[in-house]
């Protein structure tokens, strides 16, 4: 058998997801267009804004569709900056690279101060540092982006809080973790803007979702035919949008199972590993991320390992070149360059099973002795 | 047997990888990351670790079938490649750096890792040949001699000559471009990388200066007279003749060579081209691709550039030094370069020059 453990990197397509597009794809009418076929894929594009509205907890019109979930966080991160005319932009340490790379491009070109929020050895926001940053430094600050779970470790982030500190300045989150597998609602955070993404949650790649306020307008990093409150514009890709509605409002991802299989997993793991241990165990996570150091190995022969016997999991992060380096994650969090790099990302899905679990448990003791081996040399 | 194929993504890589899946072996595709911070783009025939070169090893091992990772072996190839390379410059010495890189990682750090790793070997688009005979496995020239890589495997053990598997040795270059063609991989008609792959611009007296700095210092003639002066000893090469810089003139009017550059003075000798003629080689820190050699003479070949001549030569081991007496003097030896030595087409061993008369 194999076995399939990387469903945060992306997760397969549901069925629904896979009937709602094949059939948006026979039809034809560009959304824009006027006349019945137009009007038709228009109604289908805005039955599925309204259930991912529902899903998200958010209004219909707060919904902008995008090409995925990084182009959401681009959209919100420069959007922001450009439209308070402030300097600092303060982010989480633990921000995916959709979130720092922008940011980071801000502070090269657009003479933006980049201020990075710590986190705990539990890869928690560190709430002080901000309530310190907001009260010393708060009229400067653009915007305040924290992911709503770190991508890497799963742990969820303080965004409740994050809001109420940073007071009218707008906070941007990145929910595309998060986003169907844990209680999610972007009215109740009062959060400026979120960013989602389709294939995370059973939908296809190449669609995603900005969340913005309703009448809370920034300048578009795209230009065009106006679509999209003007934000977005492009020609909406309809049977992507009708799948991502349909996986979204599902509910075929049940949480608890996922995390009981997670369970499971970690402790069979740490019985035949007893020194491996699980990044930010004790925090509260998402029920299938499982982030684990496996002292005096290297990740990427594990990652090896791991493939040649059938089960596929992640270093969790991996640059251009398919290099692996230290985990921007896992080193805000305490490791140093070595123990980051002896790391890998294991995360369930909602078609995982047990024979997946006990099946990865029964290849990890080799692995692991073939991975320290190599480490050695 | 379950193997580990180097992709750097060329063409040659690509077509020993594919003729080990058909050889019957179980093969994963790896590409070695040896830039710190890879360029995006390959330009001419310089570097093989751009990001465009992985994804051309990667578009080959999709074409072969076969399962393709990277491995980041960036520090070890700065450590045990670029830095004894920095320090045999300053040094005075003039080192070949695919040696070392063949004798630090990929036939040690690669190999090493794969063993560990479960896997029986390595196989790499070198052209040399191994043969199993009463002496083990050994090392030998590829029939193409033109293409004959068996120089800069003269560092290998013959532990790991065992490890190591060389598909192409038979074959005619030409030849593998028309397989690689015919096999529907893209790099066929990639062209061949040359010179030092860590240093992409080509200017290597420029890559070195950059990092050694370029202090003044005479050029001096074999009595010590100084005539002129150079911008950092270590750009210089022994034997050469252009770019000295030189506006004093021989009394009858012939041109000067490099003969010598001593590091500790900052010093260039030059002299006359007869004055470079060397017919005793003698190389320290030897290695064995096979049997040992002893203090009896033997007959045999011995080369010194990567591309050079097979020069006749009578060779020992005086227990500490390899030694070559060559039946005919050869000019512009410089220390550090690899003494390799040949019996007929079997590589015997190496060792570093560090003396010459």
């Amino acid at each position: 058998m194999s076995v399939y453990l990387d469903h945060a990197a992306t997760t397969p397509i549901f069925d629904v997801a896979v009937k709602a597009m094949t059939d948006a794809l026979t039809k034809v009418g560009n959304p824009s267009s006027l006349h019945t076929e137009g009007r038709s894929t228009r109604k289908d594009v805005e039955d599925a804004r309204d259930l991912i509205a529902k899903a998200v907890g958010c209004l219909a019109s707060e919904v902008i569709f995008t090409g995925s979930g990084t182009e959401a966080d681009n959209a919100a991160i420069k959007g922001l900056f450009w439209k308070s005319g402030k300097k600092i932009i303060a982010i989480s340490a633990i921000e995916h690279h959709a979130v720092l790379d922008p940011a980071r491009w801000l502070v090269e070109h657009e003479g933006a101060e980049l201020i990075e929020i710590p986190v705990s050895k539990n890869g928690e926001l560190d709430l002080d540092y901000l309530k310190d940053l907001v009260a010393k430094r708060g009229s400067e600050i653009a915007l305040i982006s924290v992911m709503h779970s770190n991508n890497e470790t799963g742990v969820i982030q303080p965004i409740a809080e994050v809001v109420k500190i940073a007071g009218s300045i707008p906070v941007h989150t990145d929910a595309v973790q998060s986003f169907t597998k844990t209680p999610l609602s972007y009215k109740e955070l009062g959060v400026t803007s979120m960013a989602l993404s389709a294939h995370k949650v059973g939908g296809p790649h190449g669609i995603g979702a900005l969340i913005l306020q309703r009448a809370y307008e920034i300048p578009a990093l795209l230009h065009g035919g106006g679509q999209e409150r003007e934000i977005r514009s492009g020609t909406l890709n309809a049977p992507a949008i009708v799948a991502f509605a349909a996986a979204a409002a599902s509910k075929i991802y049940e949480a608890s199972k996922v995390q009981e299989l997670r369970e499971r997993f970690e402790a069979g793991l740490l019985s035949s590993a007893p020194s491996a241990y699980i990044n930010g165990v004790d925090a509260k996570r998402l029920p299938g991320i499982s982030n684990v150091t496996f002292p005096g190995t290297q990740s990427d022969s594990l990652l090896l390992l791991m493939d040649s016997m059938k089960v596929s999991c992640s270093t969790g992060a991996a640059c251009s070149a398919g290099v692996h380096r230290p985990s921007h994650v896992l080193l805000a969090m305490g490791h140093n360059e070595v123990s980051a790099q002896s790391s890998l990302r294991f995360s369930l899905g909602a078609n995982s099973t047990t024979a997946d679990v006990d099946f990865a448990l029964s290849v990890l003791p080799t692995v692991i002795e073939r991975g320290r081996a190599a480490n050695q040399k | 047997m379950k193997i580990i194929a180097a992709m750097s993504g060329g063409v040659d890589s690509a077509v020993a990888a594919a003729r080990a899946v058909e050889a019957g072996h179980e093969v994963i595709g790896v590409h070695l990351a040896l830039a710190a911070n890879p360029q995006k783009y390959r330009s001419g025939a310089r570097g093989c670790c751009t990001i465009e070169d992985s994804h051309d090893a990667r578009r080959a091992a999709d074409k072969i079938g076969i399962p393709f990772y990277i491995w980041d072996m960036a520090e070890e190839f700065h450590e045990g490649v670029v830095e004894n390379f920095l320090a045999e410059y300053a040094a005075g010495r003039t080192p070949n750096p695919c040696l070392r890189c063949n004798e630090k990682i990929k036939f040690a750090a690669v190999l090493d890792r794969a063993k560990a790793m479960g896997f029986d070997g390595v196989a790499t688009g070198h052209y040399a040949r191994t043969q199993i005979g009463p002496m083990g496995k050994t090392l030998h020239r590829a029939v193409d001699p033109l293409k004959d890589q068996s120089y800069v495997l003269a560092v290998l053990t013959t532990e790991q000559i065992n490890g190591a598997i060389f598909p192409l040795g038979d074959t005619e270059k030409v030849d593998i471009r028309i397989e690689a063609e015919a096999r529907g991989l893209a790099v066929a008609q990639k062209p061949d990388s040359h010179d030092i792959c860590f240093v992409p611009s080509g200017d290597n007296a420029g890559w070195l200066r950059d990092r050694l700095g370029s202090e003044v210092g005479p050029i001096v003639d074999n009595a010590g007279n100084k005539i002129g002066e150079h911008k950092g000893a270590y750009t210089y090469t022994i034997g050469q003749r252009k770019g000295l810089g030189l506006t004093i003139p021989t009394t009858d009017g012939s041109p000067r060579f490099v003969l010598k550059i001593e590091p500790v003075t900052n010093t260039v000798v030059v002299g006359a081209r007869e004055e470079l003629a060397v017919s005793k080689l003698i190389g320290e820190k030897t290695i064995w691709c096979g049997p040992a050699v002893d203090e009896k003479p033997l007959r045999g070949f011995a080369q010194v550039r990567a591309h050079g001549a097979a020069l006749d030569c009578t060779y020992y081991f005086d227990g500490t030094q390899l030694v070559a007496e060559l039946d005919k003097p050869l000019l512009g030896i410089a220390n550090g370069q690899a003494l390799v030595i040949y019996d007929g087409d079997r590589v015997v061993g190496s060792a570093t020059i560090c003396e010459s008369a």
